[in-house]
Formats: structure tokens, sequence, C-alpha cells
């Protein structure tokens, strides 16, 4: 039953690969990537009780630090086009500054 | 009394294997469900409440169900700290996806669902 929720993740991600290639806007992909990189979450732990090997817990955490980092990355890189931007506010901008 | 805790400890254990799995298989049957959500729904913002909604239910089931089937207190921790940090995260992420698709003026469909390609056409 844990392999067949684990088959369900599985062709979960595969469904959003279809919308992170098809995405119209750069957002859609974005959407997806980070989505997939949530299931891939999901997907590792429940390799690691499959496999009887709870370890792959560690890198379950592991990727999913590194997934929001990336998410927040891409998302000011195509905003500012550099890394090299302070994530502040403006002053004097707008509410969505 | 000792007689009935050690009773009932029994019966959770054989009683939380199965219920762990259920809880495995409908999170990930939701995570299922959102997917479709986010390869049907017409624009950016729709499935974007798609993907996040049911990646944070659908990643808290799968979750409960594994903590309980976990084996030992360490792997529940584990469990628990996947948890937490994918509760703050999630919605942090969706709400920076949305503001950013906001500011760089993607425009929402609007109109009823068989006009919806002309309301995009004159967006």
């Amino acid at each position: 039953m844990i392999a067949a929720a684990l088959i369900a993740i599985l062709v979960g991600m595969a469904l959003l690969l279809i919308r992170a290639f098809i995405g119209p806007t750069l957002y859609d992909r974005v959407l997806a990537v980070n989505s997939f990189g949530t299931k891939t979450v999901l997907a590792l732990g429940l390799l690691g009780f499959v496999m009887k090997r709870p370890e792959f817990l560690d890198i379950a955490l592991t990727y999913a630090l590194i997934n929001f980092i990336s998410t927040i990355a891409i998302l000011k890189f195509f905003r500012y086009r550099s890394f090299q931007v302070p994530l502040v506010r403006r002053p004097g901008g707008s509410s969505n500054g | 009394m000792a007689d009935l805790l050690n009773q009932l400890a029994d019966i959770w254990e054989v009683v939380r294997f199965p219920l762990g799995a259920a809880f495995c298989l409908a999170g990930a049957l939701l995570c299922m469900v959102g997917t479709v959500g986010v390869l049907r729904f017409p624009d950016v913002y729709t499935r974007l409440h798609a993907a996040s909604i049911t990646d944070t239910s659908g990643a808290g089931l799968v979750l409960l169900g594994m903590a309980l089937i976990a084996p030992g207190w360490l792997v529940i921790a584990k469990v628990i700290a996947i948890g937490l940090f994918l509760f703050l995260t999630s919605p942090t992420a969706c709400h920076a996806l949305a503001n950013a698709a906001h500011t760089a003026g993607v425009q929402p469909v609007i109109g009823r669902v068989g006009q919806a390609q002309d309301a995009e056409g004159d967006a």
C-alpha cells in the first residue's frame, strides 16, 4: 500500500513535468518545479519506508530546504536579472514593492 | 488497568501499519488530484491555488501516515521536522510566486468558461 502511494506520487511528478515543459509563462514553470520538489520530498520519504531504510528522511529534509531556497532564488533572479540585489522593499514604492 | 493498557498497546501495534498506509495512500491521491488541477486550470493563479493547497494538505497526510508507521522516535522526530518545514515554506513560496507573477503583470483569465480564450486574447 505504501508502494501504491509511492507510485501515485511518481505519476503526479510525471504529470507535473508536462506542465513544466509546456507552461506558457515562466511562472507556470517555476510553479511546476516547486511542486515537483515537494513531491520529491514525499517520494524520498516513502521510498525509505518501502526499502525499510528510514534514513532516507535525512535526504528528504535536505531536499526540502534546498527546494525552498532555490524557488526563492529563481524568482529573485527573474525579477532583478541579478543576484546582487538586496531583497528589501524599496522606500516609497508601491504596495507590491 | 495495566492489563487493559497492555492490550490497547498491542492493538495499536497491529492497527497503526494499515492506518498509516491508508493515510499515505490518501495523501498521494490528493497530490495527484492537485497535479491534474495544475494541468487543466486556465491561468497561473488558479494553477497556483491547486498546486499549493494540495501540496500542503497532501504532504501533511503523507507525513502523518509516515509518522504512524515509523519504527522509532528519531524517525518520528525527522518526519515532524519535515512537516513543520513544509508547512512553513510551502505557503511562503506560493505567496512569493503569486507576488512575482502579479508584479510582472501576468493577467488572470476573467470570464465564463466558454469565453475564457477570448478574455485571454484581450489581455
